[in-house]
């Protein structure tokens, strides 16, 4: 369990064999608390993310995981009556990205999101991939489509659209539609990934896809996934954390949430105890 | 910590309960028709009676087929249920508690045959009675600490069988005492070093199955662990339990 007034985080990740050394941190939430009108969501949440790895949120329903990972690109911004307290600490910059004078646009070019229902815009497979590099004033055709090209190479869609960029992305199925989402995401150069259930609505072939990816995609990028789904947070993600009522109970790395747990809390909810 | 604590019935799914506490039961009468097996078959050694050898090896069949259900049986509920932590954790120790299960099965079998082969040698066989029921109390706690997941229990077995090694080494030289004193004695000493020897193994397997009980509560695995660490571990555990 995190140690609430602890903030170096000194979690020893050498006990997995495929981790040889104490990761860096990518970002971290100190004394996160989040409020929806007078109703308080995250109640002083203390939690690192390691740089490189991929970190799962995984509670019941309402606990709070969602509205954590929504606080990480600013969506919360968009809604009216809310508010952050505390910091999320982005890195190598030291960087509070709560702040008000940190512009979101440029938070959200930094730490892309990936949401349930794949949710392409009405375009083209290429502009769609295009459209952040667009929005950041990118002009030079040659270097759009590289960098589209590379992002569908990166989300593992290139060899399937390769011949068809100009069509609707409306066109491909529910998992290529999730993937080309993944490389719009990808196209900006994101160094922190948001994926809030973005398997839910999908066959488990192209859940699969998915989670190869993910698994893939963390030598590149720090992801941070929502996941209903036990099994799939202890597949792809190498810390697990279990949050409930707002707060952090457990942070530990997968293997002992899944195997181990340390808080009976924890070990009640991966295992079908909770009501 | 105890069967109700370790929470098997505590699940949202009724149905899931009832796969685990079945699982749980049926290894317990598993290890029940095993420890009749032993017990049927040291009789048979010390009494020479050869119609009791003859009915534990005719019922070695129904130990092996129990393995093979509840394996089936653990095969389902890691399909279906995808277990985590102390759930894994128990059906993980119930797959080898049942291997070490059959094992004793074997091992009874083979006591059973060295009664039918040293008919007459009632005096030497005698030798062995005492390990006999060693090995039995020590195969009962072990089935105990199981039945109640009760880590307690499961520690005094470890240390119960190093006096079952010890009493193996001592029954073994007694035996031998006879061969050398009556040359004719040999060939059944000979048998019923094996027996010694297959009850010793008998211990271990309890051992075995008392160290599945700690990992499943724990999750602590106290096998191949360096002696020095393992007795640290549990004087540890020892001051912090109230």
């Amino acid at each position: 369990m995190v140690d609430q007034t602890d903030h170096s985080f000194s979690v020893d990740v050498a006990s997995r064999g495929d981790i040889d050394s104490v990761q860096g941190l990518k970002a971290e939430a100190r004394n996160l608390s989040f409020f929806y009108g007078a109703v308080q969501a995250l109640k002083s949440v203390n939690m690192p993310v390691y740089d490189s790895r991929v970190t799962a949120l995984i509670g019941p329903s309402g606990c709070g995981k969602s509205t954590f990972l929504r606080c990480f690109n600013r969506m919360h911004d968009l809604t009216d009556h809310t508010r952050y307290d505390g910091e999320i600490l982005f890195h190598p910059d030291n960087v509070n990205i709560l702040r008000k004078s940190v512009d979101p646009i440029e938070v959200r070019m930094r730490i892309g999101m990936v949401f349930q229902k794949p949710n392409p815009f009405p375009k083209s497979i290429f502009e769609n991939v295009a459209y952040g590099l667009r929005v950041r004033g990118e002009k030079n055709r040659s270097e759009l489509a590289d960098r589209v090209e590379t992002a569908l190479r990166d989300a593992s869609l290139w060899e399937e659209v390769s011949g068809r960029l100009d069509s609707m992305a409306f066109n491909l199925s529910g998992g290529q539609q999730q993937r080309l989402c993944i490389a719009r995401a990808l196209a900006t150069g994101p160094e922190l990934l948001l994926f809030d259930e973005p398997t839910s609505a999908l066959d488990p072939n192209a859940t699969a896809n998915i989670e190869d990816l993910i698994h893939r995609l963390r030598e590149k990028v720090t992801i941070l996934i929502v996941t209903h789904n036990m099994q799939q947070a202890a597949r792809v993600s190498d810390y697990t954390a279990f949050m409930y009522l707002g707060e952090l109970i457990e942070f530990s790395d997968t293997n002992t949430v899944f195997t181990n747990p340390n808080s009976k809390q924890t070990e009640d909810y991966i295992t079908g105890r909770y009501g | 910590m105890t069967l109700d604590t370790q929470g098997i019935g505590h699940h949202i799914s009724r149905q899931f309960n009832r796969e685990l506490l079945d699982l749980h039961a049926h290894v317990l009468e598993m290890g029940n028709l095993v420890s009749a097996q032993v017990r049927d078959a040291v009789r048979a050694l010390i009494e020479a009676d050869t119609d009791l050898a003859a009915a534990v090896i005719a019922r070695d069949p129904d130990v092996n087929a129990m393995e093979l259900h509840i394996d089936q049986e653990c095969n389902l509920v890691l399909v279906r249920r995808q277990p985590a932590a102390g759930d894994l954790r128990l059906v993980f120790a119930v797959i080898k508690a049942v291997i070490d299960l059959e094992r004793v099965g074997d091992l009874a079998k083979r006591v059973a045959t060295t009664a039918l082969e040293t008919r007459g040698q009632e005096r030497m066989a005698s030798q062995i009675g005492h390990l006999g029921a060693s090995v039995q109390a020590i195969l009962g706690r072990s089935l105990d600490a199981f039945s109640r997941l009760d880590v307690d229990t499961a520690l005094k077995v470890r240390a119960e069988d190093k006096a079952i090694d010890a009493e193996c080494k001592a029954v073994s030289r007694q035996i031998l005492t006879y061969m050398l004193e009556d040359a004719r004695t040999i060939s059944a000493g000979l048998s019923l070093v094996w027996a010694a020897r297959s009850l010793e193994r008998m211990g271990d397997h309890a051992k075995n199955i008392a160290e599945y009980v700690f990992y499943a509560v724990l999750g602590k695995d106290l096998r191949h662990m360096a002696a020095a660490e393992r007795e640290a571990w549990i004087a540890s555990r020892a001051s912090s339990t109230p």
